[in-house]
């Protein structure tokens, strides 16, 4: 088991470095001079030249790969184009609400998005499975931003229940940082809860129809204890996989969540340095994000252990 | 050769013929033609003619919108829909109408053109890293660094280098998109590969160019035209994200996401600036998922249902 860990992050550190080398060259896979490019339309030869230097962009490409690659390693992502400020600390200033925000929506999923999954499976082909099934279908159709937009104007506009907008450290409470965090992560969860239905209801599926559930029937199990001990456990796999796949779409879709309604975490910081140009800060949110990502997979490379003892490394 | 139990037949004296026994199953009725094939599979029917509405309205957008969709009139800003602006008109006065319609264009055009070059780009590597073992290893490498970047913010990173075009939103959407496919085809072809008919045709001394062309690639045609409606789909979503944040087709193109940018500062009190877009964005990617699940359901009869 140890041993495998150890090899499961060994082959994680080349992945990292691929991912690494490719947000690196990005500025030079695109057409034309970086700088120029970083330093936009309006831009004199004096500031282009300025960024150049700044960036180091004047030396060999190896070179400033390996001094970048050596930066990285000491936490050191840069300094901002706009602000001057180092890039991680710009990132730890925005994390929280974005934490906040996928945390809260991975435990919402997970809430809803299996007991759906189950009930669809246990009632396959009812009415009850098939409307379980077209809403998934259309809440995988929805972008987040429509979803969004809905549920701030029926729940937060019309009927005044929650805020609209905004977002409330976690320090100033729970309630206050909760009230303005359950319709993004409603609007964010969307499409993740429709994915993990479905995987959940075609694992489940498949289960359901082994010898050992009959068995638990025909003992007189009941029918809570055969589909949420019994099935669920065994039809668990495929399901953490999917949640482990699905943490991009949470990524990518708070980004936008963030934007409609107005939370200040990574996100904003990324939609603000796109259109500042802001490159370092895009490199070090992209890299990081990718790295939570890669870390999440991870685990749940890890836990397939925990869940079927059968499997063994 | 049938036998016949028509009275044609000369029935010899003091015999009788026995009445037809009723089928043992019931025959299948199989249905044949396109035609056929909508009546087998009423979601891609559903999806399928969404689609064709939408394709309809996007080709002739021109002759459909009422005014200049770009054209700016201070006078008539933010009117909220009527008889003479059906989706009322926006910030800047244009109509919101002749502008969604417009969008259409852009939003197909971009899950088209991805779906096809996403498609035809991961096939190739798809194809390459199963067949030849030397390239495998680097190229999933590859593919395995670039799926560990989130597609929208791949696409993000990529936009912000780039000048904003719909050119360059379907080259970063398809580069987002093509380490999926490509493992997908990948998986295809090793199992593919070890097939008899794989075998055999090794064995009667056929070239490997020739394998792949005629027993390998027809077999990955069905799998993949499932996932090229599934990379339309989140192409079309991933468009509207990027022109949403100000990363997509330039402000000048009424693309959908950009309608609903511009509409963004207003929506708390003029919501059908952002909604008409939105709604037409959400029934567009729902048309192309119906196709897509349809397809799947009947292209492979042992997914069916399941998912």
């Amino acid at each position: 088991m140890a041993s495998y860990i150890l090899r499961r992050i060994l082959v994680t550190i080349p992945v990292m470095a691929i991912v690494a080398l490719f947000v690196f060259s990005l500025l030079y896979i695109a057409p034309g001079d970086p700088a120029a490019v970083i330093a936009g339309d309006q831009a004199s030869p004096a500031d282009v030249e300025r960024i150049r230097q700044s960036l180091g962009l004047d030396r060999p490409f190896l070179v400033q790969f390996g001094s970048w690659l050596w930066r990285i390693l000491h936490f050191d992502l840069g300094n901002s184009i706009f602000t001057n400020l180092p890039v991680t600390s710009m990132i730890a200033q925005r994390i929280e609400p974005t934490l906040s925000l996928m945390l809260l929506t991975l435990a919402l999923t997970l809430v809803v998005a299996v007991p759906l999954g189950v009930v669809a499976a246990w009632k396959a082909g009812s009415l009850i499975d098939r409307a379980i099934m077209a809403f998934a279908v259309s809440a995988f159709s929805l972008p987040v931003f429509v979803v969004g937009y809905l549920l701030a104007y029926v729940f937060a506009l019309e009927l005044e229940w929650l805020p609209v907008q905004g977002y409330t450290p976690f320090a100033e409470g729970v309630w206050p940082w909760l009230q303005n965090l359950i319709l993004p992560s409603v609007a964010l969860g969307c499409v993740y809860i429709a994915l993990i239905a479905r995987i959940t209801r075609a694992s489940m599926l498949e289960v359901l129809q082994q010898d050992y559930i009959r068995t638990g029937r025909a003992k007189g199990l009941g029918q809570g204890s055969i589909l949420f001990v019994h099935a669920l456990k065994n039809a668990a796999v495929p399901i953490v996989t999917v949640i482990g796949i699905g943490v991009a779409l949470l990524i990518g879709g708070a980004v936008v969540t963030e934007s409609v309604f107005a939370i200040p975490g990574l996100g904003r910081l990324t939609v603000d340095a796109i259109l500042r140009r802001d490159y370092p800060v895009i490199q070090g949110v992209v890299l990081m994000f990718s790295f939570l990502y890669t870390l999440v997979n991870l685990m749940v490379d890890l836990t397939y252990t925990l869940i079927d003892p059968r499997i063994r490394y | 050769m049938s036998i016949s139990t028509t009275n044609s037949v000369p029935v010899p004296p003091g015999l009788v013929i026995a009445q037809a026994l009723p089928d043992l199953m019931v025959p299948v009725k199989v249905r044949r033609g396109v035609l056929g094939f909508l009546r087998n599979n009423p979601t891609v029917a559903i999806g399928g003619a969404l689609l064709l509405c939408l394709v309809l309205v996007g080709i002739f957008a021109p002759y459909l919108w009422t005014v200049d969709p770009t054209a700016i009139s201070p006078a008539r800003r933010t009117r909220p829909p009527s008889e003479l602006y059906w989706f009322g008109t926006d910030a800047l006065g244009r109509d919101v109408y002749s502008r969604v319609l417009f969008g259409t264009r852009v939003s197909l055009t971009v899950g088209l053109s991805v779906a096809v070059l996403a498609t035809i780009t991961g096939l190739a590597i798809g194809l390459v890293s199963g067949f030849v073992r030397w390239a495998d290893g680097v190229v999933m490498r590859i593919m395995d660094g670039l799926m560990s970047i989130p597609p929208i913010l791949l696409a993000i990173a990529l936009m912000a280098l780039t000048r904003g075009s719909v050119g360059n939103v379907i080259m970063a959407i398809t580069v987002a998109e093509i380490p999926r496919v490509s493992r997908l085809v990948r998986g295809v072809v090793l199992s593919l590969r070890e097939q008899p008919y794989v075998d055999a045709a090794v064995a009667c001394g056929t070239r490997t160019p020739m394998i792949i062309f005629r027993h390998i690639l027809p077999n990955t045609l069905a799998p993949m035209l499932v996932q090229a409606t599934y990379v339309c789909a989140s192409a079309m979503i991933v468009e509207s994200i990027l022109s949403f944040i100000g990363a997509g087709t330039p402000p000048t193109i009424p693309s959908w996401g950009n309608i609903m940018a511009e509409g963004r500062a207003l929506w708390q009190v003029k919501p059908y600036i952002v909604f008409f877009p939105a709604a037409f964005l959400s029934v567009t990617v729902l048309a192309v998922n119906l196709v897509g699940d349809g397809l799947r359901d009947a292209l492979d009869p042992r997914m069916a249902k399941n998912l």
